[in-house]
């Protein structure tokens, strides 16, 4: 017999990614036997996040300032801009540590299913930011799906104008894969992409 | 209830955290729905790209539940024109349409035949030639639905030479000379719809006249019934072909190719 405040827990914890209702109870009875270790330290850590989290109004991205951090780093290449659907692309890409410019977070693709266009992405900003002067190259990061890359595409055609170098992500081999476990499409693009060693 | 069949991915809409909703488009069962599970997955998300052909086997208790797929991709289709916007747009276009025109599990063997010859030209298809094969694709599918197009002789003089109109109204062919006072109202037919012009490629200039052409009796049998505009796939392809046109004519470049 659990309470309204406990229940009202479970329903919350339901709703996360990979949690169901039973896997929700299992993670709040954890909590509930450990207050001090655990709960308390996780409703501290919900309160700030909640209080503290900003989205960067140049961007995109997710930070406690605004500008964040990226933005307002002074030793980051402010010549080149990386252009990615998702905060998660971004985190994964500053996780390789290769990269030292910064980044434009669109916020989804140009979805014909779910009626996402031009108007409901972040690229109007981009534009704008791509149009100063200080950027050379603008690097497309989508995702390497149809709706990725339709709006790489209808980036690639906005910005025609521009004097900015647009570059995309290259296609192909992953590094470990073998060929004979790859699908044809991967195949496909690796040998449209291939380069002169 | 089990059957096993090849079709082209039209749709994947994420269901849940894992799962997709895909439509596709079958030989024998006409454009079908069904869950895949881990449809949304990374290591499935590609198999059920739009314009793919997978070799699916679908399962349910009753005909009239939505079922389930077991997919295996047989053909990456949108891996191979990534890198190329007017055919992309061209597939995500032809995905779209076909998703919202074509009834449910009604087979159409005809189309699913026209839809492989499409995506053959547009992943090895010469690049005017890809453009008519679309075109010629609106049209079987407006011929499909019972909207067929009459372009062999001119609707007035029934002459068969010199068309180079259609009537918005009726959707027959109209010659030069019974056109001419309409010429303002009356729609272009491109020059590889013309019948002395049969097996000529499409410029920019000719997929612009056929997109116009079909999107206006695809507006106008298959979406206005539905109470729906044209999808923003087909829409975009029409615009980005017009843009190409529109650059290639400030450059002064006649015969310009779509990609």
């Amino acid at each position: 017999m659990s309470t309204p405040e406990i229940e009202r827990l479970v329903d919350l914890l339901a709703k996360l990614p990979g949690l169901g209702p039973r896997s929700a109870r299992r993670a709040a009875l954890h909590l509930i036997k450990r207050p001090g270790q655990i709960m308390q330290p996780l409703a501290d850590a919900l309160s700030g996040v909640v209080a503290a989290i900003r989205t960067c109004t140049a961007c995109g991205n997710i930070d406690s300032v605004d500008p964040c951090r990226i933005c307002d780093d002074i030793e980051r290449d402010r010549g080149v801009i990386c252009v990615i659907e998702d905060v998660a692309d971004l985190w994964a890409l500053e996780r390789t540590a290769s990269y030292g410019g910064l980044y434009h977070v669109l916020g989804g693709t140009l979805s014909a299913l779910d009626g996402v266009g031009p108007d409901d992405l972040r690229i109007g900003k981009l534009l704008d930011r791509a149009r100063s002067e200080a950027v050379i190259e603008v690097i497309l990061a989508t995702n390497a799906t149809v709706a990725g890359q339709t709006t790489a595409h209808y980036i690639t055609e906005r910005l025609a104008d521009s004097n900015v170098k647009i570059s995309r992500l290259a296609h192909g081999v992953p590094v470990g894969g073998e060929l004979d476990y790859l699908d044809d499409g991967t195949l496909t693009a690796a040998l449209k992409s291939r380069r002169e060693v | 209830m089990e059957w096993r069949d090849e079709g082209f991915v039209l749709a994947a809409r994420p269901h849940g955290e894992g799962a997709a909703v895909v439509q596709i488009l079958t030989r024998e069962h006409g454009r079908h729905a069904g869950l895949v599970h881990g449809g949304a997955s990374r290591s499935k998300r590609a198999t059920v790209e739009p314009g793919n052909l997978v070799d699916a086997v679908w399962r349910a208790r009753l005909t009239e539940h939505l079922g389930r797929f077991t997919i295996e991709p047989s053909r990456h289709t949108a891996a191979q024109i990534m890198d190329d916007p007017a055919r992309l747009a061209a597939l995500s276009a032809a995905c779209a349409v076909t998703e919202t025109v074509i009834p449910e599990r009604e087979p159409h063997p005809g189309l699913f035949d026209a839809t492989a010859a499409l995506f053959a030209a547009l992943t090895h298809g010469d690049q005017e030639i890809w453009p008519a094969v679309y075109i010629q694709w609106e049209m079987g599918l407006l011929a499909e639905l019972g909207f067929g197009l009459d372009l062999q002789a001119c609707a007035a003089t029934g002459m068969t030479t010199e068309l180079v109109y259609v009537s918005p109204k009726t959707g027959r062919a109209v010659s030069r000379e019974a056109g001419a006072p309409y010429a303002e109202r009356m729609l272009a037919l491109p020059r590889f719809l013309q019948p002395d012009g049969r097996g000529h490629g499409a410029t920019a200039e000719d997929f612009t006249a056929g997109l116009r052409l079909t999107g206006h009796f695809l507006a106008r049998h298959a979406f206005d019934p539905l109470d729906r505009p044209l999808p923003p796939a087909r829409t975009r392809l029409e615009s980005l072909v017009s843009r190409k046109l529109d650059t290639a004519k400030d450059g002064d470049e006649k015969d310009t190719p779509v990609s």
